[in-house]
Parts: C-alpha cells; sequence; structure tokens
C-alpha cells in the first residue's frame, strides 16, 4: 500500500492546480472548475485520513459525501449565476464585471 | 338610626347634592333642583326628629346627644371631633332646618323654573326676559336663570356649612362650617358676576369677613394653646373655665376675656356689626334666596350662634355686678349697631336694602343681649327674627318679582324693580305677599301679643331693664322705635296707597313655589313667640309654660334665673312698637314721590358716610401700596431686578460655553475631525478596490499564506 503522504502531496498538487485556475483564468466558468478541483482535492484528503485512521469511524467517508453535495449545489447556482450575467452583461470575463469598483 | 348618627348624617345631603349637580346633573336644570330641594328635605326631615328626639329628653341639658371620632394625632392625645346637640343646638336646628328648607323650595319660583328661555340672557347676568307668541300676539313672560343648576349647587354647599356649624361639639369644626359659608356667601353674592356691582359686592364681603375671620382663628388658636382642646363640653368645664378666668393676660384683661374678644371679633365680621357692617347691605346684589339665607337663616344667625356657644367663656370672669371689659365692649358694639343701623334703614329707598340694616340692627340686638349676659332672650330673638326676617327677605324678592312682571309688561327697563318708590298699592295685586309681609313686619316691629318678635325682643329689653343696664336699654328702646317705624314705612310704601308707577299697576302675584314658603315661615313668625312667655306676664302668663327659657336655659350649667316682671320694659315695648308702626303710617301714607320724603337726609341716606370713609382710610392705601410698593418697588424693582441679572448673566455664560467649548472643542474637533479623518481614509482605502474578483482572491490568498507563515514561524516553530 502507498503511504499516506502520496495522497497528501496528490491532494495538495490537485489544489494548487485548482487555486492557480481560480486565479489566473478569467472566464468564469473555468474558475467555478478551479473551484471544483480544490474541493475534491480535499475529498481525497479526507478518504485518505479515513482509510489511515479508524476504518470503524465514518466520519471521513461522510463528511466527503457532504462536500460533494454541497459543491453539486454550488455548481449548479454558479453555473445559473453565469448563465444570468452572460444574458445582461454579454460577457462571462470575471475581470469586466467590475460594478463594484469605484 | 340612634340620634348620635342621624346627626351625623345630617349636613351630608347638601354636601352630596353640591357634588352631584356639579359634576352630573348640571345640564339638567330640573335634576339639579330635584337633587337640591330633595336634599334640603333630607336635611330637614332628620333635623326635625332629632329635634323631637331632643325635647323629649329629661335632662337634655347634662346629658346632650354627643358622639365623637378621633381625628388628627397630637403628640401622646388625640383631637377629636364629633357632633354635639344640646338644647341651644337643637333649637338652632328647628329654625335653621325650616329656613333652609323653606329658602331651596323659593328658589325654584324666584329662579323662574319652568319658564322659556331668555332671548339674549347670558351666563352671569340676571335673566331680561323672553318673548313668546300667544294667541296671535306677542308678550314678555320672565325668563328662566341661565346658570340655574349651578345656583342650587351653591345653596347646597351653604347649608352643609350651616348643618356642619350648628352640630359641630368644637370650634375647629365650627370655623370650618363658618369658613364653608363665608367662600359660598362670596359666590352667592357675586352669582350675576356680569354686573360690575355684584362682583365688588361679593370681594367687599369676603374682604370684610375676613377680617373678622383673622381675629377668630387667633382666637381659636389662643384658645388652643391655654387648654389643649377645642372642644366646648371640655372648655366649659368649671374647672377650666376658672382656670382661663383667673389667669391674666394683656390689657387688664383675663385669658378667657381675651379669647371670647378675639372670637367675638369674628362675630363682627360675620354677624356684620359696627364697624364691620359694611358688606351686608352691599350683599343684596345677589339674588334674593341669597339674601334670606345670608341674612337669616344662616350665616349673620351663625356669628350670634357662635357667641352663644362661647357664651360661658364669655362670662367666665363675670361675677355678676359691673359687666367685665368684655362683656361690655360686647354689649356696646351690640347696641350702638342696634340703633345706627336703625337710623340708617330709615333713609334708604331699596326694598332689600332697609332689611339688610333692618337685619344688621336686630343682630346688634342679640349681641347686646348677650353682652348684658341675656342669654336665653338672645337665642329666643335669633330664632324669632329668623323666622320674620327670612319672611319679609322672601316677601321683598315676591315684590321684586312681581314688579318685574310688570316691568316686563310696559317694558321699561329703567324702572328700577327694587325701589319702593316704584310701588304702592301692590297688596290688592299680591295679596299673599302682602298679608305674610305684613305679619312678618309686624313681628320685626314688636307688634304686641301675637307676634313672635314681640315677645323676644320683650325679653331683652326686660332683661336689660332687670339687670338695671340703662344705656343699654334706652338705646335698644329707641332702636325698636325705629324699626317699627322704618317698618311701618316699607310697608306703606311698598302695600298701601295706590301704585306710583305703571309697573305697579302691572305687577302679578308670585307662583306657589315661592308663596308656599311665605305662609310656613308667616305661621312660625307668629307662633313661634308663644314658646316663650315669660311666666309673671299679666293675664297671659302661665297658660303657656315658659318652655323655651327652660329647655335653652338648660345648656347653661348655672341655669339663668328668668327676671322677674316689670311693667316698665313691657310699657315701653308697648309704646315703642305701637307708636312707631303709628308714626311710620301717619307720615308715609300719603307721600307721592321721593321728593316729599322728608327723612332722605344725606347723612342718612349714604350711612354715615362709612362707604367713603373705609374707601379712603383702608382701599385707597391698600392700592396706593399695591400700585407703589408691591408692584413698583417689589416687583418692578427687586423681582425683576434680580430676574434681569440672572437673563443677561445666563446669556453670558452661555455665548461663553458655545465660543469656546461648543464651536472649538464638539464641532470642530470631534464633530469635524472625525469626519475629515474618515474622509481621508476613505480617500486612501479606495485605490484597492479595484472590481476585480480576482485580484480580491490573490489579495486574500498572499494575507492567508502571510498569517500562516507567521503563525507556523512564531507559534507553532517557537
Amino acid at each position: 500500500m502507498v503511504p499516506l503522504s502520496w495522497y497528501l502531496i496528490f491532494a495538495a498538487a490537485l489544489f494548487s492546480i485548482g487555486l492557480f485556475g481560480v486565479l489566473s483564468r478569467r472566464n468564469a466558468v473555468a474558475i467555478l472548475l478551479g473551484i471544483e478541483l480544490m474541493l475534491n482535492s480535499v475529498n481525497v484528503n479526507l478518504a485518505a485520513f479515513w482509510r489511515y485512521g479508524d476504518v470503524r469511524m465514518m466520519t471521513g467517508q461522510v463528511f466527503a459525501i457532504i462536500v460533494f453535495a454541497v459543491a453539486a449545489a454550488e455548481v449548479a447556482v454558479g453555473l445559473a449565476l453565469v448563465i444570468s450575467v452572460y444574458r445582461r452583461r454579454n460577457t462571462v470575463v470575471a475581470d469586466e464585471l467590475d460594478l463594484m469598483k469605484w | 338610626m340612634t340620634t348620635e348618627t342621624l346627626i351625623w348624617l345630617i349636613p351630608l345631603p347638601p354636601v352630596l347634592a353640591f357634588f352631584l349637580i356639579v359634576l352630573f346633573t348640571n345640564k339638567s336644570k330640573a335634576l339639579s333642583h330635584t337633587i337640591g330641594v330633595g336634599a334640603a328635605f333630607l336635611s330637614f326631615v332628620g333635623s326635625m326628629i332629632v329635634f323631637f328626639r331632643a325635647i323629649g329628653e329629661e335632662h337634655l341639658g347634662e346629658f346632650p346627644f354627643e358622639d365623637a371620632i378621633r381625628w388628627l394625632p397630637t403628640g401622646n392625645s388625640w383631637f377629636e371631633i364629633g357632633v354635639l346637640i344640646d338644647p341651644v343646638g337643637a333649637a338652632t336646628l328647628f329654625f335653621v332646618s325650616i329656613t333652609i328648607f323653606m329658602i331651596f323650595l323659593y328658589s325654584v319660583g324666584y329662579q323662574n323654573y319652568g319658564q322659556p328661555v331668555g332671548d339674549h340672557d347670558v351666563k352671569g347676568l340676571p335673566p331680561h326676559g323672553a318673548t313668546i307668541e300667544e294667541h296671535g300676539h306677542k308678550r314678555v313672560v320672565p325668563s328662566v336663570e341661565p346658570m340655574y343648576s349651578r345656583f342650587f349647587a351653591f345653596l347646597g354647599l351653604f347649608a352643609f356649612g350651616m348643618y356642619l356649624l350648628v352640630v359641630s361639639d368644637n370650634f375647629l369644626t365650627l370655623f370650618v362650617g363658618w369658613e364653608i359659608m363665608g367662600l359660598c356667601s362670596y359666590l352667592l353674592i357675586g352669582f350675576w358676576y356680569g354686573k360690575p356691582s355684584a362682583r365688588d359686592a361679593a370681594v367687599k364681603a369676603f374682604m370684610t369677613t375676613r377680617v373678622g375671620d383673622v381675629f377668630m382663628l387667633l382666637g381659636i388658636a389662643y384658645l388652643y394653646s391655654a387648654t389643649g382642646t377645642l372642644t366646648f363640653r371640655e372648655i366649659f368645664t368649671e374647672e377650666t373655665l376658672h382656670v382661663l378666668a383667673t389667669t391674666p393676660a394683656w390689657f387688664g384683661m383675663t385669658t378667657s376675656g381675651l379669647i371670647a374678644l378675639l372670637l367675638f371679633i369674628g362675630t363682627v365680621g360675620k354677624s356684620a356689626q359696627w364697624p364691620l357692617h359694611v358688606w351686608l347691605p352691599d350683599a343684596m346684589e345677589g339674588p334674593t334666596p341669597v339674601s334670606a339665607m345670608i341674612h337669616a337663616a344662616t350665616m349673620v344667625s351663625a356669628g350670634v350662634y357662635a357667641v352663644i356657644r362661647m357664651f360661658p367663656l364669655l362670662t367666665a370672669d363675670y361675677t355678676g355686678h359691673g359687666l367685665t371689659t368684655t362683656m361690655s365692649i360686647v354689649a356696646f358694639i351690640g347696641a350702638f349697631t342696634a340703633l345706627f343701623a336703625a337710623t340708617i334703614a330709615v333713609a334708604q329707598n331699596d326694598i332689600k336694602r332697609v332689611l339688610a340694616y333692618s337685619t344688621i340692627s336686630q343682630l346688634g340686638y342679640m349681641i347686646a343681649a348677650l353682652g348684658i349676659g341675656a342669654y336665653v332672650a338672645a337665642a329666643f330673638h335669633l330664632i324669632t327674627h329668623a323666622f320674620f326676617k327670612a319672611l319679609l327677605f322672601l316677601g321683598s324678592g315676591s315684590v321684586i318679582h312681581g314688579m318685574e312682571h310688570g316691568v316686563l309688561h310696559t317694558g321699561n327697563h329703567k324702572v328700577d324693580p327694587q325701589d319702593m318708590y316704584n310701588m304702592g298699592g301692590l297688596r290688592k295685586k299680591m295679596p299673599i305677599t302682602f298679608w305674610t309681609f305684613l305679619i312678618g313686619g309686624f313681628a320685626l316691629s314688636g307688634f304686641p301679643l301675637i307676634t313672635a318678635g314681640f315677645w323676644s325682643k320683650d325679653e331683652i329689653l326686660a332683661d336689660a331693664f332687670g339687670h338695671g343696664h340703662w344705656a343699654v336699654f334706652v338705646t335698644l328702646a329707641v332702636a325698636a322705635f325705629l324699626t317699627a317705624f322704618y317698618t311701618m314705612r316699607q310697608i306703606t310704601l311698598t302695600f298701601l296707597g295706590e301704585p306710583r308707577t305703571e309697573e305697579a299697576k302691572h305687577a302679578q302675584e308670585t307662583p306657589w313655589t315661592m308663596t308656599t314658603p311665605l305662609v310656613v315661615l308667616a305661621f312660625f313668625a307668629v307662633t313661634y313667640g308663644w314658646v316663650g312667655i315669660p311666666e309673671h306676664f299679666p293675664l297671659l302668663g302661665g297658660l303657656v309654660p315658659n318652655w323655651f327659657h327652660e329647655f335653652v336655659g338648660s345648656t347653661l350649667a348655672e341655669h339663668p334665673e328668668a327676671v322677674e316682671f316689670n311693667v316698665i320694659p313691657l310699657l315701653a315695648s308697648l309704646i315703642v312698637a305701637l307708636g312707631g308702626l303709628f308714626f311710620g303710617w301717619l307720615v308715609y301714607r300719603n307721600v307721592k314721590s321721593v321728593g316729599d320724603d322728608k327723612l332722605q337726609i344725606p347723612l342718612l341716606k349714604n350711612k354715615y358716610y362709612f362707604d367713603e370713609i373705609y374707601d379712603f382710610l383702608f382701599v385707597k392705601p391698600a392700592y396706593w401700596f399695591a400700585e407703589n410698593v408691591v408692584y413698583k418697588l417689589m416687583d418692578q424693582g427687586v423681582i425683576d431686578g434680580i430676574l434681569h441679572l440672572f437673563g443677561p448673566g445666563t446669556q453670558g455664560f452661555g455665548s461663553a460655553l458655545r465660543n469656546y467649548i461648543d464651536l472649538p472643542v464638539i464641532n470642530r474637533l470631534i464633530g469635524d475631525g472625525s469626519a475629515n479623518v474618515t474622509y481621508w481614509f476613505g480617500g486612501k482605502l479606495r485605490a484597492i478596490q479595484t472590481g476585480r474578483v480576482q485580484q480580491y482572491l490573490m489579495l486574500a490568498l498572499i494575507t492567508f499564506v502571510i498569517i500562516g507563515a507567521a503563525l507556523y514561524f512564531f507559534v507553532f516553530a517557537a
């Protein structure tokens, strides 16, 4: 069995990729994708800690499932927002959505 | 119900009526007078029950009806108030309740109940009459008093004051009743407050009686400090009186003498004795039932009643020979007032004013009688006088009312319906009023044998003669002659002869509510004298026992002896009464107008200029003092001066606060400063508000990393 650290390194890498996507991509849909990656890297961590810890304790798995549900809901709302913004502003580029700017 | 409980309840109905009328039924005239007359009736019934139980008691003088409750704690004892009905109280209650009830009833008619509302009557002025259309032609009829309900409310309060005074067993509640009446007399004399003369008369009455009341209060305070109690029966014990009579006070008087003198000054004000008599004639400005109320049933009687109450105190240091200082003063004021007022009454033309001076004169009679120690005679004259003087006042009100009819008929409002020279021949127009007035007038004059006034006046004269007070006897006899003279003058001018004006021709008899009281009072004006016929009187003496003397005399610890019968005072009173009446008729039977009246002497007509003298001595200086000292010096100089110091001072202080604290510190530093700082800070900070989400996120990430690194290096690693 591969050691726990591998999983953690993998998850950290996945999180960093997601974070990079969120910060660098200009397309709002792509930012959402980045957020998904970050969430899933957390899930990997949860699953890994469950497996290497006390297997009878289901908390890690249950928590991972909750994160799935939250992520799905979040994507649904996020995409709806993106569509709504596109209809109004005719763009999905985050930098152009600067109504709040002074 | 026990008699004591009943006595407690007697004063209550009128005061309840007062509050009911004032608070609730003021709008309804019928309801208000029903409550007022009903209350008077209840008190009347209660008084009668008490009176008849009282005369049924064997030893009421020694064991009167009395009951007391603790009222005020005074250190380690209690100040008690209570009720007391002894023989004098019972006799007073009898005439007070009858006259009060009659006056209430009479007021219904006098204030024109049932008549239409006047055309242009206003509150505060007497009603002017209303035009009604009847059988196609218009005529003017009397109109109802605009403040009808208020009148009954005031009468109720007045009656309460009198009942309270009569049933009191101590000087304090007596004084309370006394003052309530003072207030009510002010309210009632000024009832038609739209008339300046009525307003002035009300103020005058209040101020004049106030002078007496202050002295009376002093007397009560002195009495309390000397004896520690104000209850009659505790003061009038032998030991207390002896102590008071032997303790010297100032001016060579004993304590009892000085206290009695102070209390007596209260009576001088209330019973309108010289020199405080000036208010009573002016009190005629009030409606006539008020005059009767003040002059017969209540207030002025209250003054004499108070002297009768304090009689043991007055005579505490009296040994039987030679009057004490206080008694001499009392006798002098009484006798002097009796003569003095009688001379003025001769020259008055206003029907009510004659009676007013007559009242002063008759009260002087009673006071003089008390001054010479004729206790029973004074009480007797007080009661008979109350009946016939109430009768005369109500009768004169009836005459005025009849004359007002005439005035409304002719429409000539210039004619004074109270001036006797505008009357004449009214006997045919107003027969009931005439006959009752005649009875009242004869009683006042002391018409021999049949009238009450004869018996009471005769007793006073007999007492004065019997005890050798010659000066008093002669003065009172002359006053009695003048009394008979002006009474006959009044009757002749008013009722006999032919009408002197168109108005008198059209005068009308008054309604039953007014004539019934006249008849009832006329009955007592005759019969009440028969209860006090002296035992040794020729022929009549002994036929009826001298009940009054026995009954009222038993109030005192030492029963006063009835004076020996002597023919001289009897002859004197016969001569003055009949002679006065005869001369009055002789002189005035042919007088056609005021110009023919030989007795219109300016000195008498102007009441010896007492009003003018008082105006010069007291009223003018008071005005001067008010204007120059109180207003200009005190108010404008001192008070306003201080205020003017405070005003600018406060203003200076205020502007200093504003200039040195408020504007620089509060406004600039704190107010403007905080806003400026926030503005400047906002200006700097807005540069980072780029509006780019990813930039914010980047910033958050960098902050996170820095904080994380800091935590790692300084917390976990350390």
